[in-house]
Formats: C-alpha cells, sequence, structure tokens
C-alpha cells in the first residue's frame, strides 16, 4: 500500500483528535484523513471556556485550535454534529451516528472525557450545568453576573476556575467540596490552603467536608443546593464539577483494553496495531514515574497527537514529556511540572504569603517528582527540567533563593 | 495582510499571511507551520512557541523585559539564544510586515 492510499480516520474532533490530523499533514502525510466529530463546530481550546471565555475575553475565532478554512486546505473531510458508534476491528470500518461506514487504515481514537454525573435528585434541573464544551460555557456564561449566585459543587481545577470567572463577572460564588479541603485529589495541602485562602478573600465561600444530599428548584429551575447537614445554598445556577470519565465505551465494545481509560502504550498505540487513542480517554504509560495513568490535560493530547502521528508517519518518536498543568485564577497562575509519586517531603522555594512561590515535592533520596509554582514561571519551567534530567536536590539548596534555579537545574 | 516568514531548522522557509493584532505564533498554527508546538495556545504558560529573530528586525520586535513572564520562561526554553522570543508574545503590526524568524531545533 502506497502512503498516498493509507487511510486515516480520527474519532473524536477535540484538541488530541484536531492536533493529530494538523500533525500528520505537518509530517508531510499525503493520504486521506477524516475527522469526525459530535459538537457542530471543529476543534477548539477548552482550557480558555472556565476562564476568558465565561468573562467575554475570548471570540470563537480566537478559540479555534485552527482557522475554519484550514481543514479545506489541509485536505481534512472533518465531518461534525456526528460521532463513531461502533468499530469492526475485522473489516477496519467505523459506524458513524448518521449510518455511514467508513474505512481505516489506522484509527485514532481521540473521545475525551464527559463529566461525571451525580446520581442525586434535582440534577435535571434546568440551571444544573457542567463544563466540558463551548455549548456548556455559552450556559454557564448567560447565568453569570452582577447579582446571579453560582453554586460550584465540587472544588477541583475548574470549580475554580469557574468561581475566579464568576467573581470576575461580578456574580456570587459559593464551592461546595466533599474532601475536608479543595483540590484534595491534584494538589498538596499547602496550595490548597492557599488557593482557599485566596478565594475567600475574593469574596467566594468555600464550604468543605460538605455532602450534596440533592438540588431544588422551583418551576423546572434549580434555586439552591441541599446539602447532607440540611442547609441549603441558594442559587440561579449549580455548576457540577466532580471529575470526568473517559468515552471508552466503543473501544471496550470492540474488545480493546479498557482500564479506565484505553490502555496504550508510548506510541499511543492499543493492543490493536491499527489503532491508536489518545488524550483524555487513554490510560498511558509515565515512564518517568513507572507507573501507567490518565491524564487530563492538554499537553497529554499534544504529546499523545505527536507520538500516533509519528508511529502512522513511519517516524521516530519524539521523547517523553515531563507531564504538566496549568490553570489561571485571578491573578494567579499556577503551573505544575510532574506529579508528587513517591514524594515524601515538600519544600517551600518562594514566599506563599506574598503569592510567589514553588512547592518541590521530593522523594526519599533527594529525587524531584513535582513542582507545583504559582507565579513563579521560572521556577516551574526550571522544575521541568530537573524532573526530566532525574535530578536530586536537597531541601537547603531549593529553600536558597540566592541559589538561581538555573544552578538548581545545572 | 503582513507577511512572516518561518525558517525550520533544516532551512526550510515557510512564508505566511497574518492579520495585524493576531500573534507571530498564530500565523504559524493557522497556516501548519511545523516546528511551533504552541501547547498552551498562547498563554505564555509553556514556551514552546520559541523563535529566533533575525538581526535585521532585532530592533523593530524587541527583546522580552527583563523580569517579565516571557523572560522567565524563556529562561529554561529549550536551547535559547540572546535573539529568543515566544511568538506567542510578538503581537503583528504593519511595520512587522516582511518579519523573518527561525525556529529552534526542538520546542521540548
Amino acid at each position: 500500500m502506497s502512503e498516498t492510499q493509507t487511510r486515516v480516520v480520527i474519532a473524536g474532533a477535540g484538541h488530541a483528535g484536531g492536533s493529530a490530523a494538523a500533525m500528520l499533514r505537518q509530517l508531510g502525510f499525503e493520504g486521506s484523513i477524516t475527522l469526525i466529530g459530535d459538537e457542530p463546530i471543529p476543534p477548539y481550546e477548552r482550557p480558555p471556556l472556565s476562564k476568558a471565555w465565561l468573562k467575554g475575553e475570548a471570540s470563537a475565532e480566537s478559540l479555534a485550535l485552527r482557522p475554519a478554512e484550514f481543514y479545506a486546505t489541509a485536505n481534512i473531510d472533518i465531518r461534525l454534529s456526528t460521532s463513531v458508534t461502533a468499530i469492526d476491528r475485522a473489516a477496519k470500518t467505523v459506524s458513524l451516528g448518521t449510518g455511514e461506514t467508513v474505512s481505516y487504515d489506522y484509527l485514532i481514537l481521540a473521545l475525551g472525557a464527559r463529566a461525571r454525573r451525580l446520581d442525586i435528585p434535582g440534577i435535571g434541573l434546568r440551571g444544573v450545568l457542567e463544563l466540558r464544551t463551548a455549548a456548556d460555557a455559552d450556559q454557564l456564561k448567560a447565568a453569570l453576573g452582577p447579582d446571579k449566585r453560582l453554586a460550584v459543587v465540587g472544588g477541583g481545577y475548574i470549580g475554580l476556575e469557574a468561581a475566579a470567572s464568576a467573581r470576575g463577572l461580578g456574580a456570587e460564588a459559593t464551592i461546595i467540596e466533599r474532601e475536608t479541603r479543595v483540590l484534595a485529589r491534584v494538589a498538596c495541602q499547602q496550595l490548597s490552603d492557599f488557593f482557599e485562602a485566596y478565594h475567600r478573600a475574593q469574596g467566594v465561600t468555600i464550604e468543605v467536608s460538605a455532602g450534596v444530599a440533592g438540588l431544588e428548584g422551583t418551576d423546572g429551575q434549580v434555586t439552591g443546593v441541599r446539602l447532607t447537614d440540611g442547609r441549603l445554598i441558594p442559587c440561579d445556577a449549580a455548576l457540577i464539577g466532580v471529575g470526568a470519565v473517559s468515552n471508552e465505551e466503543i473501544a471496550r465494545a470492540a474488545g480493546l483494553a479498557c482500564d479506565g481509560g484505553i490502555v496504550v502504550d508510548l506510541s499511543a498505540r492499543t493492543d490493536d496495531p491499527s489503532i491508536f487513542a489518545i488524550g483524555d480517554c487513554t490510560k498511558r504509560p509515565l515512564p518517568l514515574y513507572d507507573r501507567t495513568m490518565r491524564l487530563e490535560s492538554v499537553p497529554n493530547a499534544l504529546e499523545q497527537a505527536k507520538q500516533a502521528a509519528a508511529a502512522i508517519y513511519g517516524r521516530p518518536q519524539p521523547a517523553p514529556e515531563v507531564p504538566w498543568f496549568w490553570s489561571d485564577q485571578y491573578d494567579l497562575r499556577l503551573q505544575i511540572a510532574g506529579i508528587p509519586f513517591d514524594a515524601t517531603q515538600i519544600v517551600v522555594r518562594g514566599d506563599i504569603a506574598a503569592g510567589k512561590f514553588a512547592l518541590f515535592h521530593l522523594a526519599e533520596d533527594g529525587l524531584v517528582r513535582a513542582v507545583e509554582a504559582v507565579n513563579a514561571s521560572t521556577e516551574f519551567m526550571g522544575g521541568r527540567r530537573i524532573i526530566q534530567r532525574g535530578k536530586r536536590l536537597t531541601p537547603e539548596r531549593i529553600r536558597d533563593m540566592a541559589v538561581t534555579m538555573q544552578e538548581l537545574a545545572s | 495582510m503582513p507577511k512572516i516568514t518561518f525558517i525550520e531548522h533544516n532551512g526550510t522557509p515557510h512564508t505566511v499571511e497574518i492579520g495585524v493584532g493576531k500573534s507571530v505564533m498564530e500565523a504559524a498554527v493557522h497556516n501548519n507551520v511545523r516546528g511551533i508546538d504552541a501547547d498552551c495556545g498562547g498563554e505564555c504558560a509553556c514556551a514552546t512557541c520559541h523563535v529566533y529573530i533575525e538581526p535585521e528586525w532585532l530592533a523593530k520586535v524587541g527583546l522580552p523585559e527583563a523580569g517579565s513572564q516571557e523572560a522567565s520562561m524563556l529562561s529554561f526554553a529549550a536551547v535559547t539564544q540572546p535573539d529568543s522570543r515566544l511568538s506567542c508574545q510578538i503581537i503583528v503590526t504593519p511595520e512587522l510586515d516582511g518579519l523573518v524568524v527561525r525556529m529552534p531545533e526542538g520546542q521540548h
């Protein structure tokens, strides 16, 4: 089979799927590319949805991953408002929601993740929202403004960012968190404490160790969140941000290995050599941490898109990257390099009270596993390099601001 | 529209057009120019849209201010030089029509 006849089908037109299509063309791939997405618009950036988009500081055009005309120019057959409903691995075809069947030589599953749904009374009320798509963000935006009250169920990144944006628009915001602190799953105690204090200073109410019994409403419209201790948090809209689950159903139905994510190797290949999976829907190896995990982040989506494109086009695999994440809230920029697996010690560099610091997570032997940096980009960038190189550092040197990050990283 | 030329590390030039007010990074991404990753989408959070400014353009484009977010991100970008910039932080003006930038060997 000559390369120009190779057919690549990409199921899912989010950040991962859209990037994989673009990267194949960047490499020089000349076969056919069919990009299939269930949303009505071409691939776009999701991170601004809880930030600039909510605050009205971004346009649909600025959100788009590539301009609308790019797909025609690059000869990418983009099918919107439909999705892959089944994979026939023997026939190497996928079925679409439209009833159509499309053949592939390589299939890339970029199915994403969906918001975890809470099984509680009132979840179907109007004004009970989630935030994954541009359509979700538009609904949330319409519900925010001066004199409006937003209740956020879940104190993760999406919840905190939405609360910050709501405050920016003059709305009241209450965060309701089941655990004893916000960011409980993704950040250490010091960082949680810092963000809680910052949000409270900005006028956000935070309820921790708070269970949600249900949502209450009038005439089908949500009016409050009932806590398990009996209290009612009145609201005009309730955002549910309690994590996401992998959209792996069609992969599982096709017999591909799934384990809370479609299982892939370091070239983003599944256990079927013709099928790749990338982005939020995958469970992937983390070579620096000797583990597998599902990473919900744009950098991960892009890294795996590169891996799949390189494998399909027969190029060497890119070097493994240090996982990283970012979040913007108010005037705070949080950047996280690495994941604190096996860390036994946290060392503070900088001044937490001044809102400019980094938390270094060290393993027993001083190996740097993760760096959480707040308004400290140099520490973040240096941290990424230190983790990549597997450097060991002493707490004394990390704390010593007279030692530059360049010196720490060299 | 202003024209921007990106020269790949292997010497391949790509000349593209971009509207005034957009960033040099967007000029590359919108035209699918290889070598500008722009992982964060222009938030100055990742340093993967790193370019070198051709000497004759350096005065017009300028260098990042000391202590700025861009300067700190660049301090650890891959293979930096004195003429390094993050292309998401260069906003296209009519004066930059014809700008030539070169790309580093890699962005990671």
